[in-house]
C-alpha cells in the first residue's frame, strides 16, 4: 500500500476477524484481513459462497460486529460506537444497495427515498429538494409516485440507489446489486454506479458474483474460505 | 405525520385480517360494554337509592309485614325528619307476562321522600284526591300505551281479587337512573278492601321508609328503630336504603360475579387475539425493520411503529364498538325492559373501554416489539427477497 492511499483512505480494515456460532462449534468465517479503501474508489469484493464477502460488507457497513480487529471509516473506530451511536454513524455514512432492492412496498418512491431524511434535521421542503434531486440523478422524477409493485425490478434498484445517496454518504455498500436484475437492467444500474463514482466521487463497496458487474469496479478483491486471495487493478 | 401514514398503510397491507381482527375488537367491547350494562342494571336500584333514607321491615323477613302503628313512634325517635310505608303489591295486568313493580303506598309522604319521581302539581293533587288513583312511570305508559285517566284493572297475586285503579299522574325520573317502570296507588285503597275480605292482613305494611334529617346519623337511627321495637311481636331490622337493595342483588350475586367474569374474559380472548395478529405483522416484517435499522433507524423507531400498528388498530375497533354501544344498548334495553327498567351504558364504562383498548394495544405489541428490536440486521436481511 502506497503512502498515498494511505493518506486517502476512507476504510481501513486491520486484522478483522470474525466467526458465526452453529451451536458449540465456533465457525470463523472472516481470518486476519487487512486492506484500506482509498476514498473515491470503487471496489469489488468477489469470492465464492460461503467466502464470507457479505459478512466483510456487513462489518464495513457497521450492521455486524468484529470479532476481533478494527475499521475505521473515515477516522472512526466504528468496532468502539454502542448501539445506538452506531445507528447514527450509519445514517450518517452509509448508503445502502441490497440485492433485492428492500423498498418499502406501502410507500411511494418519493416517500421510500425521504426515509433516511427523516432522521436529519432537514425541514419539509429542503427533504422534497432532497429527494427530487436524487430521484433526478437516478432518472426517476417521473415514477416519485409510484409505489414499488408499480415499478420494474431496474426501476426498483434505481430507487434503492436513490434512497442511498440521499443523504450523501461517506460509503456506498451494495450487496448482489444486479443479482436480480436481467442483464438490460443490471446494465443500466452497474452504469449509474459508475457514474456516481466517476461524476459524484462516491466511495463504493460492491459484493457480486457476477464478473460483468465486477469489471465497472476498479478494484477487485477476491475472498476464499475468510481470506483474502487476490487483489486485480 | 409520516409515521401515521406508514402505520395507517401497514395496518391496511392485509386488509381482510385488518378488518377482521378489528371486527373482533370491535364486537369484544360490544360485548363487554352490554355486559356492564347488565351489572349496572342489576345495581340500578342500589344506586339511586339515597343516603338520607332508611328502609325499616320485619326483622324475620320481609315476607312478614309491620304494624302501621309504628309509623307514629318511629316519628318521634330522634333524628328522623318523616316517615312513610309501602306495601308490595305484585299485581300483573291481563297475564303473569305482563308484569312490573307496584306498590301500595302512603301518598303524600312517599313522595315527598322520592322527590325523584317528578309529577305535575295538578297531577300529584288528581292522584291524592282519588282514593282509587295510580301513578304510573313513563317507560310503564309508554309500554302498555296508558293515558292519564285510563282505568288499569290489575290481577292481585299477593292480594287475590281484581283490583281497578285510575291513571292520575304519569311520573318521569329526575335521574337517567331513576326506574320509570313503576305503579304506585294508595295503601288506604288496599287497607279497606283487605277489612273487608282479611281483616288479619289489615293494618299492616311492609315497609317503612324513613327520612332523615342527617344522612350522616344513619347508623344510630337505625339503631333507634330497632331498639324501639325489640321484644315486640313484630322486631324491625332498619337499614340504608342502599343495603337494603343489595340485599336483593346479593341474592343473585352469583350470576352478576358470572356476567362480570365473563366481560373480561371477553377482553382477555381479543388480546390473544390481537397479540396474534401483530405476532404475525412482525414476522412477516422482519425484514423491513432490518432494512429501517440498517439506514440507522433506532430500537424506539421500530417500537413506535409495532406498538403504533397495534394501538392503530385496537383504537379503529375500540371506537367502533364505543360508537355501536350506545344504539345497541338502547335497542337491548328496550327488549329486556320487563327485566331491566333502568338499563343504560356508564361514563364509567366507556373510561373502561378506553383503557382496555389501550392495555390490548400495548399488551398486543410487546412480544413483536422485542422481536422487531432485537433482531441482527444481517439476519433480518437474510430473510428478504
Amino acid at each position: 500500500m502506497s503512502t498515498s492511499a494511505e493518506q486517502h483512505a476512507i476504510v481501513t480494515i486491520n486484522s478483522v476477524s470474525k466467526a458465526y456460532q452453529r451451536g458449540n462449534q465456533p465457525i470463523p468465517v472472516l481470518e486476519g484481513i487487512s486492506f484500506d479503501i482509498v476514498r473515491g474508489e470503487f471496489l469489488a469484493l468477489m469470492g465464492p459462497s460461503g467466502s464470507g464477502k457479505s459478512t466483510l460488507l456487513n462489518l464495513i457497513a457497521g450492521i455486524d460486529t468484529v470479532d476481533s480487529g478494527s475499521i475505521v471509516v473515515d477516522g472512526v473506530d466504528i468496532a468502539t460506537l454502542n448501539e445506538s451511536d452506531l445507528a447514527r454513524w450509519r445514517a450518517a455514512h452509509v448508503g445502502f444497495i441490497f440485492q433485492f432492492y428492500n423498498l418499502i412496498p406501502v410507500l411511494t418512491a418519493y416517500e421510500n427515498v425521504e426515509l433516511p431524511l427523516l432522521l436529519t434535521t432537514l425541514s419539509r421542503r429542503e427533504r422534497r429538494e432532497h429527494v427530487e434531486a436524487a430521484l433526478e440523478v437516478v432518472s426517476l422524477s417521473d415514477r416519485m409516485e409510484h409505489y414499488p409493485s408499480q415499478l420494474s425490478g431496474g426501476q426498483q434498484q434505481r430507487v434503492a440507489i436513490a434512497r442511498a445517496i440521499v443523504t450523501d454518504p461517506t460509503i456506498l455498500v451494495a450487496d448482489e446489486p444486479t443479482g436480480d436484475l436481467d442483464r438490460v437492467s443490471a446494465e443500466e444500474i452497474l452504469g449509474l454506479m459508475a457514474r456516481l463514482n466517476a461524476e459524484r466521487g462516491k466511495t463504493i463497496i460492491m459484493v457480486t458474483h457476477d464478473p460483468r458487474a465486477a469489471e465497472k469496479a476498479h478494484i477487485i478483491r477476491h475472498l476464499e474460505k475468510g481470506l483474502l486471495n487476490d487483489v486485480s487493478p | 405525520m409520516f409515521l401515521l401514514k406508514l402505520l395507517a398503510r401497514n395496518a391496511f397491507r392485509h386488509r381482510i385480517r385488518t378488518f377482521l381482527t378489528i371486527l373482533g375488537i370491535t364486537v369484544a367491547i360490544l360485548a363487554f360494554g352490554l355486559l356492564q350494562a347488565v351489572v349496572t342494571a342489576w345495581y340500578a336500584g342500589a344506586n339511586a337509592s339515597s343516603a338520607a333514607r332508611l328502609i325499616s321491615r320485619n326483622a324475620v323477613s320481609l315476607v312478614f309485614s309491620l304494624p302501621i302503628a309504628y309509623q307514629e313512634r318511629i316519628r318521634r325517635i330522634e333524628g328522623v325528619s318523616s316517615v312513610s310505608y309501602a306495601n308490595w303489591f305484585g299485581g300483573v295486568y291481563i297475564t303473569e307476562k305482563n308484569f312490573f313493580p307496584s306498590f301500595a303506598i302512603e301518598p303524600k309522604s312517599y313522595l315527598d321522600l322520592y322527590p325523584e319521581f317528578v309529577l305535575a302539581p295538578e297531577e300529584k293533587r288528581a292522584f291524592f284526591q282519588d282514593r282509587k288513583g295510580c301513578v304510573i312511570g313513563k317507560k310503564l305508559a309508554r309500554r302498555f300505551g296508558w293515558k292519564i285517566g285510563d282505568s288499569i284493572p290489575l290481577k292481585g297475586t299477593i292480594f287475590p281479587g281484581n283490583w281497578e285503579f285510575v291513571v292520575r299522574g304519569i311520573y318521569s325520573g329526575a335521574e337517567t337512573s331513576t326506574d320509570e317502570s313503576q305503579f304506585f296507588f294508595h295503601w288506604q285503597y288496599l287497607n279497606e278492601s283487605l277489612r273487608k275480605t282479611v281483616a288479619r292482613r289489615a293494618d299492616q305494611t311492609g315497609v317503612y321508609i324513613i327520612g332523615l334529617k342527617n344522612s350522616r346519623a344513619a347508623a344510630e337511627v337505625s339503631l333507634a328503630v330497632d331498639a324501639t321495637f325489640k321484644n315486640s311481636l313484630a322486631e324491625t331490622l332498619t337499614e340504608t336504603e342502599k343495603a337494603f337493595q343489595l340485599s336483593f342483588v346479593s341474592m343473585t350475586e352469583a350470576i352478576v360475579v358470572a356476567i362480570r367474569i365473563v366481560s373480561f374474559v371477553v377482553i382477555i380472548i381479543i388480546m390473544v387475539v390481537v397479540a396474534n395478529t401483530m405476532a404475525m405483522t412482525a414476522r412477516e416484517r422482519i425484514g423491513e425493520y432490518a432494512i429501517f435499522k440498517a439506514m440507522g433507524f433506532q430500537a424506539h423507531h421500530i417500537a413506535g411503529m409495532v406498538f403504533g400498528e397495534s394501538l392503530f388498530i385496537t383504537s379503529a375497533g375500540g371506537a367502533l364498538g364505543i360508537i355501536l354501544t350506545f344504539p345497541v344498548a338502547r335497542k337491548f334495553g328496550q327488549l329486556m325492559g320487563d327485566f331491566f327498567p333502568v338499563f343504560q351504558v356508564e361514563r364509567s364504562t366507556i373510561y373502561m373501554d378506553l383503557v382496555f383498548c389501550l392495555i390490548v394495544g400495548i399488551v398486543a405489541g410487546i412480544f413483536p416489539t422485542w422481536r422487531a428490536v432485537r433482531i441482527k440486521i444481517a439476519d433480518g436481511l437474510r430473510r428478504v427477497g
